[in-house]
């Protein structure tokens, strides 16, 4: 490669809003329902039904709008953009094109090269299509519209990403400031979050944009990032062939690692959008904006600083903390409950994370209730379980969420501290080990490890370390 | 006086005081359908044994007392366009041939609430795009006063029954005119309320900032009755006003002492039948005789507003359409490979001429690079023409003038010519353009014996001023009058009935249960 080339990107993020209802009739979000029954003539695309807006989604799409440094439009429109596709049950699709809820806003990322701010262009909101299922055995396709009508809010981002590394860093903030603000749980593989690449390439130095393509079906960080370093491969390479790069929506198939086109710039649909009649201009008073503002919750950079602050927590770990919504969300409320902020963080940062990384899954998917963790931090500083049987406990908790004092009553687990039977048991370790007793009498140290060690074998991990410690001296 | 004779106040009141039973009333009703229907088609489908046992349900609540308004009992027809839940609801095309909603309309559910009996569904133009009801999947609709001569359109079923005496009033909508340009054609009295008194919910959109339902009657009292029953601040349409108030019958006073009323010049000219034009101006001397004060004045923009209407209501209809694919309900196109030949034989074959005509004009208005100089310039049009009328209403507190620029004209004559027929909407468009409430009221015949058609415009929630004015002019010009053929029609089955009760001891009655539900 003889020329330098530099990649230029800009993101389509789609995040599905935790609203309890849909964006224009009073059915459930709810995920699982049998097929089509979380429906109503509304969602159904029934003719005489009418569109009702869910006043929660403009305030979840404010809320994003203002933690991302948009400005706010107080007057925004619904316009219908039209296409024919059976998942999509009224052959439109209700959005916002000529007069979005956000705009001109932007967030700072940082990566090894620094810190940059992303520009975002827009977020609007628009309603979720239903799904089709493809019946192999009566070969025909079904429809289920659980999902239409699910409100999204679509965060429209300006080519100002450059390298994969920019993009992830970019989608991480965004996902948790999306998380931090309640507005959706933003799951890429359960696809409550949703990100189409626009993607150019073009000489360092040149000042025009590259012809770009869309790629769709991406439903990891990791897919992303691959999917950008391949896309930008294949430009490169088209580039260098002296052919052009057609402006196309691609998709990307993960397993090959190559995006296929979908459709040219050719067969693109004509959207007719056009302003919904059926609904009014959504007007923003100075009111609900100053209420929303005042009801955004702390988000990371705040909680980073306060939890340095108020609990004494170091850099690192208050990063680590705050770097996922559920986990800051366990560390307070657990915090709250025990009052003591340094154990809370060593069971997050030490067996909570180990355990994570065993099952390779996310902070996200962490179950166990912070009442439970609260209660084994009080069993341990009480002295009812040793530091070896807490562990232990700790991983039933992680697991199953169970109770740990009542776990610790039916197995049978509280410390044995009791002098006569820690005594006895510790006489036949020594008799047992003679070679052992010899050794440390003769002065090696370190056998007493393996003695202690015996010893607790012996009481099943429950005895008190520090009185078999004293104990062996003594006798030995 | 026959049954369905009566106004529906009259009749309501009869079978408050237990003079007229509400099966009685709505047997008759079925009675002069199942004789009239042969010669005007004014319904798609009828429900005559859920209207009978609905009538034995609304009579209970009469005789125990929680049943009081003016219309309980008084069976009425509702235009097919309008969802009635379990009750078939075509818009007269073949698209929607066998779609029962599973849901019913506010409106409707305003009416049985307040004891209306549903006979059936009456006819109107496909999706009520057109003037003459002769785009009907299900056949057009003749006019009572003369069935080689059309009812006028889209509401021309409702026109026709409540002018023929099948039911006392029926529900009706419109978009560009369809209440009041049947209302004159059939010699009824049609009310458009203000956009957004009555719930569009369960009303199947064609243009969804302007479509409005409203009551057909034979006088503004009914109107007015109905109008007030159906007339709500509903949640589940989002165009819903919250009004002041819902009284309209209080209104209907015999007082036009020093009201304003303007007669745009505009209206008076060029394509306007003089003979129309002479009824028209005699209803205005009229009020002017009660004390009006009537003048003349420019209201300018009449001339943009056809335009402007169809490129908004098609540009809408375009889209509000788009949901009839078969692929959820409706009609199917019986061989088809693939999705996309299954949308395009469905649609091809589900829609008529003048809807796909329509789908056409508005996919082509609301296409990227034609989206600014059509659809933009018409709602800048409209906005224009809502200014006009602004003006005008400063002045004047009800503006006069005809309701079309012609009497009925024969079948036929209209769909060879859809520009002339487009051009016929002239006077009733601008109303809904500006979301004004409007009234047709009847001034007479012309030398055919068609009905003519005095249209009374008021400011946006005056509604009470056009009833007034109407119901004024009503009390000078003397009670309804109906068309000789119904009557006749009548009269000589009911001969032929005492000929077979004669004949053969057979008692009339249960009659209408047959071929009650319309096939393409």
């Amino acid at each position: 490669m003889s020329k330098q080339y530099e990649t230029v990107i800009g993101l389509e993020v789609h995040v599905e809003l935790a609203t309890k209802t849909k964006i224009f009739c009073g059915c459930s979000t709810a995920f699982g329902g049998a097929p089509n029954t979380h429906t109503c003539p509304v969602c159904t695309g029934m003719p005489g039904s009418l569109p009702v807006l869910n006043k929660q989604v403009v305030e979840y799409a404010m809320a994003v709008g203002l933690a991302t440094n948009c400005e706010i439009n107080q007057f925004c429109k619904f316009d219908r953009k039209n296409y024919f596709y059976p998942d999509n049950p009224q052959n439109y699709q209700i959005s916002q094109l000529y007069l979005p809820i956000c705009h001109d806003g932007g967030i700072e990322i940082e990566t090894a090269a620094g810190k940059k701010v992303i520009g975002i262009h827009e977020i609007h909101m628009e309603e979720d299509a239903g799904k089709l299922i493809h019946d192999e055995w009566d070969d025909c396709t079904l429809v289920d519209y659980n999902r239409s009508g699910v409100p999204l809010i679509e965060i429209v981002s300006e080519p100002d990403m450059r390298s994969a590394e920019e993009v992830i860093a970019y989608l991480d903030k965004l996902r948790l400031i999306v998380q931090y603000l309640g507005a959706s749980d933003c799951k890429l593989q359960e696809g409550s979050m949703r990100a189409d690449v626009n993607l150019s390439v073009r000489e360092v130095g040149a000042e025009k944009f590259g012809t770009r393509t869309e790629m769709k079906n991406l439903n990891s960080f990791k897919a992303i990032a691959r999917a950008i370093e391949g896309e930008r491969a294949r430009q490169i390479e088209l580039l260098e062939e002296g052919r052009a790069v057609v402006q196309e929506t691609r998709r990307w198939d993960d397993n090959k690692e190559y995006s296929y086109p979908m459709r040219s710039k050719e067969d693109a649909h004509d959207y007719r959008y056009f302003p919904d009649p059926d609904l009014v201009p959504v007007v923003i008073s100075d009111e609900w904006l100053q209420a929303v503002k005042d009801r955004q919750p702390e988000l990371r950079t705040e909680k980073l600083e306060r939890y340095r602050k108020e609990f004494d927590i170091p850099q690192y770990d208050a990063e680590i903390l705050t770097g996922a919504k559920k986990m800051a969300d366990l560390f307070e409320e657990t915090t709250a409950l025990c009052g003591k902020p340094k154990k809370v963080s060593n069971w997050l940062m030490g067996e909570t994370l180990r355990l994570l990384k065993e099952e390779g899954a996310e902070p996200d998917a962490l179950a166990f209730s912070p009442e439970h963790l609260a209660k084994l931090i009080e069993l341990t500083d009480a002295g009812t379980i040793n530091q070896t049987v807490a562990k232990e406990v700790f991983e039933k908790i992680f697991r199953e969420d169970i109770d740990p004092e009542r776990y610790v009553e039916e197995h049978g687990l509280r410390m044995v501290s009791d002098e006569g039977l820690l005594r006895a048991v510790v006489e036949q370790v020594i008799a047992a080990n003679p070679q052992s007793v010899a050794d440390y009498r003769g002065g090696k140290d370190r056998v007493l490890g393996f003695l202690v060690g015996q010893t607790m074998k012996q009481m099943k991990g429950k005895a008190n370390p520090g009185a078999v410690n004293q104990l062996l001296r003594e006798l030995l | 006086m026959e049954i369905m004779e009566m106004t529906a106040l009259e009749l309501g009141w009869k079978i408050r005081k237990r003079e007229v039973s509400v099966r009685e009333a709505v047997q008759e009703s079925l009675d002069r359908i199942h004789v009239l229907e042969g010669t005007l088609n004014s319904f798609v489908t009828l429900d005559p044994e859920r209207a009978l046992a609905r009538a034995d349900e609304v009579q209970k609540g009469i005789d125990d007392g929680t049943l009081t308004a003016p219309l309980a009992g008084v069976p009425v027809a509702v235009k097919d366009n309008i969802c009635t839940k379990g009750l078939r609801t075509t818009c007269s095309s073949k698209i929607l041939y066998n779609f029962v909603p599973p849901y019913q309309a506010e409106a409707v559910d305003r009416l049985y609430a307040a004891g209306g009996v549903i006979i059936g569904k009456t006819n109107m133009d496909e999706f009520a795009m057109g003037s003459t009801t002769e785009t009907s999947a299900f056949g057009p609709t003749k006019n009572p006063w003369n069935p080689e001569h059309v009812p006028g359109g889209s509401s021309g079923g409702s026109c026709a029954a409540v002018a023929s005496c099948e039911v006392p009033y029926a529900l009706g909508s419109d978009t560009g005119g369809s209440i009041r340009q049947p209302g004159s054609f059939c010699g009824v009295t049609g009310l458009k309320p203000t956009y957004g008194t009555v719930s569009r919910y369960g009303l199947v959109a064609y243009g969804s900032s302007l479509d409005q339902i409203g009551p057909i009657a034979k006088d503004i009292s009914d109107c007015a009755a109905v109008l007030e029953t159906i007339a709500s601040y509903d949640k589940k349409d989002s165009t819903s006003v919250k009004r002041e108030s819902y009284d309209f019958t209080s209104a209907l006073i015999d007082d036009v002492k020093g009201m304003k009323i303007g007669i745009p010049s505009d209206y008076l000219s060029a394509g306007l039948d003089e003979e129309v034009k002479g009824a028209v101006l005699r209803a205005a001397e009229v009020l002017k005789q009660k004390g009006a004060i009537v003048e003349e004045f420019p209201l300018s923009l009449v001339e943009y507003a056809i335009p402007a209407y169809y490129v908004i209501a098609c540009a809408e209809a375009s889209s509000n359409l788009a949901r009839f694919d078969g692929v959820k309900y409706g009609y199917r196109a019986p061989e088809y490979e693939g999705l996309h030949s299954m949308y395009k034989k469905s649609r091809s074959e589900g829609f008529g001429e003048e809807v796909k005509r329509r789908i056409m004009l508005g996919s082509f208005v609301l296409s990227s690079g034609y989206y600014d100089a059509y659809y933009l310039k018409a709602l800048r049009t409209k906005a224009l023409i809502k200014q006009s009328f602004d003006r005008a209403f400063a002045r004047y507190d009800v503006i006069l003038g005809p309701v079309a620029p012609m009497t009925a004209p024969r079948l036929g004559e209209s769909l060879s010519d859809p520009l002339q027929m487009y051009l016929g909407d002239i006077y009733t468009i601008s109303v809904n353009l500006a979301g004004l409430p409007a009234v047709s009221v009847p001034c007479g015949l012309d030398r055919k014996g068609l009905p003519i058609g005095v249209q009374l415009i008021g400011d946006c929630f005056q509604e009470k001023k056009i009833i007034r004015a109407a119901y004024a002019y009503e009390q000078a010009r003397g009670s309804w009058q109906a068309p000789e053929l119904a009557a006749a029609q009548m009269q000589e089955d009911r001969q032929a009935q005492s000929q077979t009760v004669a004949q053969t001891g057979e008692a009339k009655g249960q009659r209408g249960g047959d071929g009650h539900v319309k096939t393409i």
